[in-house]
This record gives C-alpha cells, structure tokens and sequence, in this order.
C-alpha cells in the first residue's frame, strides 16, 4: 500500500517539478551548477571504471576464447557489444545511481530537516521546481556524454590491455570494434543515459524531499534513493530492451 | 492583521487544533506561548500554510488564505517574512547571497540595488562586514539575525518568528527580541512569536495567546498574564523559580 501510496507521491511531485518556473535566469544557474556536481564530477570515476572494466572484459574474453574457429576480432566485437548495450549505459547509471542519488537524497533531505524547503515555501517559491527542475535537466544533460566518455574509456582500456597482455594486436582489436557495427546501438544507449538519468535525479529527489525526522533519517533517504532507483533503472532497462533491441 | 477564525487540524487521529480563532494587529508584537506540544507550532505553520487546515479560516487582511490555489497563495507569501527556530539559512550562500535570495526571485532590482538592500537589512540588524561568510561560519545568534535580514528583506507585511531564542545565551536572545519589537514597530508589521519563553514574554509580548491542549486557552497582555488566576496559565508562566518571585512581588505591590 506503501509502495503505491509514494508511486501517486512521485507522480504529484513531478507535476509541481515541471510547472512554470519563477525566474528562467535563476534556474539556469541552478543548472549549471548542478551540471558541475552531477556531471564533471563523476567524470573522474567513470573513467576509472570504464577503463578498468574494458580491461577485464578484453581479458576474460581473450581467455574465454577456446575454439581457433573463433577470429581474434571477436575479442574487440564482443567488447565494444557488452559496453554499449550494457556495462555503459546500465552499470555505470547503478553506479551513478549510488554517488549521484545518495548525493542528492542526503542533499534535499538536509534542507528538508532543517527547515530550508520550509523557507522557500513561505518566500513562495516553488521549493520543488527551484530544487529538483535543474538537477534533473543536469542529470539528462550530462549522463548522454558521461555514457560516451565511459564508452570510449573502457574501449581504450580493453585495447591497452588486450595489446600489453599480448592476447590481441592493435589491428584486430580495432578491427574487432568496426566490425558489424550498427550505429542505433549508440542511440539505444544514449535513449537509456538519459531515461536513467531522469530516474535516479528524480527518485532521489523525491526521497530527500519527503524526509521527515532528522539526521537519521536523512540517512534512511539516501539508502531509500539508491536503492529504489537502483531497482526502477533495472526495470526500465528491461522495458527499453524490449521496446528498442527486440 | 492576520485572522484565524474556527481553525482545526488532525494529524491522523490526533486531534491537534481545536476550534482555534484570534485575531493579530499591525503594529504590534503577537505571541503564541505554551507548552511544547501544546500545538502552537502547528497554529503558526497553519498559518503561514505550511500545513493545511482541516476547517476553518486564515485572512490576511481580509483575504481567505485558506481558500485560495497555490499560486495565488505565492502572493501572499511574498507579503510574508520568517525567522525559523534554526534559522533554516541556505548553506551553499554566503551571508548576503542569503539575505539577497527573495529579491533575487521576486524583484526586478538590479544587482547593485540588490546588494545595497541586502547591506540595508544586514546594517539593520548590526551585521556589517560580514557579507561573504557562510552560514556555517556563524554563531548562532549572527544565523538568527541573518534570519531577520532575510526575513525583512522583501519589506514584508507579516513577520512570523519561530522559537526565536531557542539556542541562545540570555544576552544575544534580548537582543534578538528587541529588534523583533523595533522592527515590528518601525515598519508596522503583523508580528506573531512562537515562543516558550517567558523573558520574551515580559520583554515583547504586546498580545498573548496560550494555547493549551490544542485550544486557544487565553488571551491578553503581558501584564495580564502575570496576574491571571488561570491555573494551566500559572503551571507555565510560573514554572521557574525567579518567575515565583515576580509574582510575590506583584503581589506586595
């Protein structure tokens, strides 16, 4: 009952999100900003994990590659498959979903305990627009290219190590990731950052804003955050395979 | 004038405001006083429409706040100013960001006419020079007093005040209670105080309302109140010792 209680809260709450805001040029330095701690800020760690991940999928393809019936290329196409369908767009938004969500639940949850959502509703401000709006314009913004750049970083990191461990060349790692390459796969994890994106911003939000007590429950909020938009990017994920791949 | 005309409130089956009217004029202090969880919160966030009534009226001036949409209400808000039990200062700003936000949202002033506002209500409340600090590095009672700049910023016609004293030492609290007054004074504002403290009461309370049990108990003036027979009235009011003692001397007199 709970559960469909906040689904018709979250719901309300995203109408009031998008309703007209009280001045544009406040709001898009609110985005800005919000672009620098949703989206620059991350790009150090997706970039370690894309770079690390890549490495070990080249790797363990490499090792996994039993059959000489098998070309080498195999090892770059499989890599380049596995990031851009799903290790990109999916597990690095759950790993997002982890920094960015918990980031923004225990952020709007600390204003909500001490009473500073309370002042802007009396100054009448739309505390909903002003807080959630440019986050989550930030987050759809910027995961799109937080998504390529782990793209590249973990191709990178499969060719450095499939080339250092000498398991592959140059040449047929690169000729691996040309191969039988259909360009919507970029679009099909592109439509997903984004889709993502809107998740984990707004449920997160949506948890930090509905906090009631104090800091212990701040806590309970982030947890909440993450895990509930960990469990809805699961979902989504399912129904964008199936509406875009199949 | 702010009117609050048959006010009830549940919170669930709690039945936390029973049948609340009063009435509070420009130009003077109005408190709320009782005891914690007597509901006189909830009255001021009833009031100021942070919680919704079940029944009952709120005017502003005449104008049915209970009644009106949201964005109706917005005008209203913008009429009103409040200083909150924890000042609730944005943290990310710097002092003057803080005391500039409403005229930053609400107003068509340039920069420069904002900044001078700002420096304006920060002089107000003897804050100078402290305009790029941030919240976290105040006291206590600067955050209070960067509450009111804040709150009187936008020139306000309603002045809502929780708990201001709570946290401080005597000394910063009068001195936070007389600007309430002078400002209350000066600008002829609705003042209305949520308060449990019975220096503010003596010190600033032109009009007093204890609620006790939800209701509106009694009603009147400071000196009123030290001499009411009321026996709920007399448990709070006298309920510290030197308060004892102003009233033997009362009696003497």
């Amino acid at each position: 009952m709970k559960t469909i209680t906040n689904i018709g809260k979250y719901f309300i709450m995203l109408r009031y999100v998008f309703s007209r805001p009280e001045r544009f040029k406040i709001y898009k330095n609110r985005v800005f900003d919000e672009i620098e701690i949703i989206g620059l800020s991350s790009i150090p760690l997706v970039a370690l994990l894309s770079g690390f991940m890549g490495a070990v999928m080249t790797l363990q393809t490499a090792a996994n590659m039993d059959s000489p019936l098998l070309p080498i290329e195999t090892i770059g196409y499989i890599t380049r498959q596995t990031t851009i369908l799903e290790f990109s767009p999916t597990v690095i938004s759950l790993i997002l979903a982890g920094k960015i969500g918990s980031n923004i639940a225990s952020e709007v949850g600390t204003m909500r305990v001490t009473e500073q959502i309370d002042a802007l509703e009396i100054m009448g401000v739309n505390s909903l627009g002003y807080l959630v709006l440019p986050k989550i314009i930030a987050g759809v913004l910027t995961f799109p290219f937080i998504i390529i750049l782990s793209i590249a970083t973990s191709l990178l990191g499969g060719l450095v190590a499939g080339v250092q461990s000498g398991l592959v060349t140059q040449e047929d790692y690169i000729k691996g990731l040309r191969y039988w390459f259909i360009p919507g796969d970029i679009n099909y994890a592109l439509v997903k950052a984004v889709v993502f994106a809107f998740i984990i911003t707004s449920i997160a939000s949506f948890y930090g804003y509905y906090t009631k007590g104090g800091a212990l429950d701040v806590g309970k909020s982030s947890t909440q955050a993450v895990v509930f938009s960990s469990i809805a990017i699961l979902v989504a994920n399912f129904i964008l395979t199936n509406l875009i791949l199949l | 004038m702010i009117e609050v005309v048959g006010v009830n409130k549940h919170f669930g089956e709690a039945h936390v405001l029973r049948d609340i009217n009063a009435k509070f004029s420009a130009g003077k202090v109005n408190l709320i006083i009782g005891a914690s969880g007597s509901g006189k919160s909830v009255t001021a966030k009833c009031i100021v429409g942070l919680h919704e009534v079940d029944t009952g009226q709120i005017l502003y001036d005449g104008r049915n706040f209970t009644e009106m949409e949201r964005n109706d209400r917005k005008e209203i808000r913008k009429e009103i100013g409040m200083l909150f039990q924890g000042s609730a200062l944005f943290d990310s700003l710097t002092v003057e960001q803080n005391v500039m936000f409403p005229l930053t949202m609400f107003t068509e002033m340039s920069r420069e006419e904002m900044r001078e506002r700002a420096n304006f209500c920060l002089d107000r409340v003897n804050l100078n020079n402290k305009n790029h600090l941030l919240p976290a590095e105040c006291s206590g009672g600067m955050q209070k007093r960067i509450g009111i700049a804040r709150a009187i910023a936008m020139n306000p016609k309603y002045l809502f005040c929780d708990e201001p004293n709570s946290g401080l030492d005597p000394k910063t609290a009068i001195v936070i209670d007389n600007l309430i007054k002078e400002i209350t004074y000066e600008y002829q504002m609705t003042t209305i105080v949520i308060t449990h403290d019975m220096n503010s009461v003596i010190e600033i309370g032109d009009h007093i309302i204890f609620i006790h049990q939800g209701q509106k108990w009694w009603e009147g003036t400071k000196e009123e109140i030290l001499k009411t027979d009321n026996q709920e009235i007399n448990d709070f009011v006298y309920a510290a010792d030197f308060m004892k003692e102003i009233k033997e001397m009362l009696g003497k007199h």
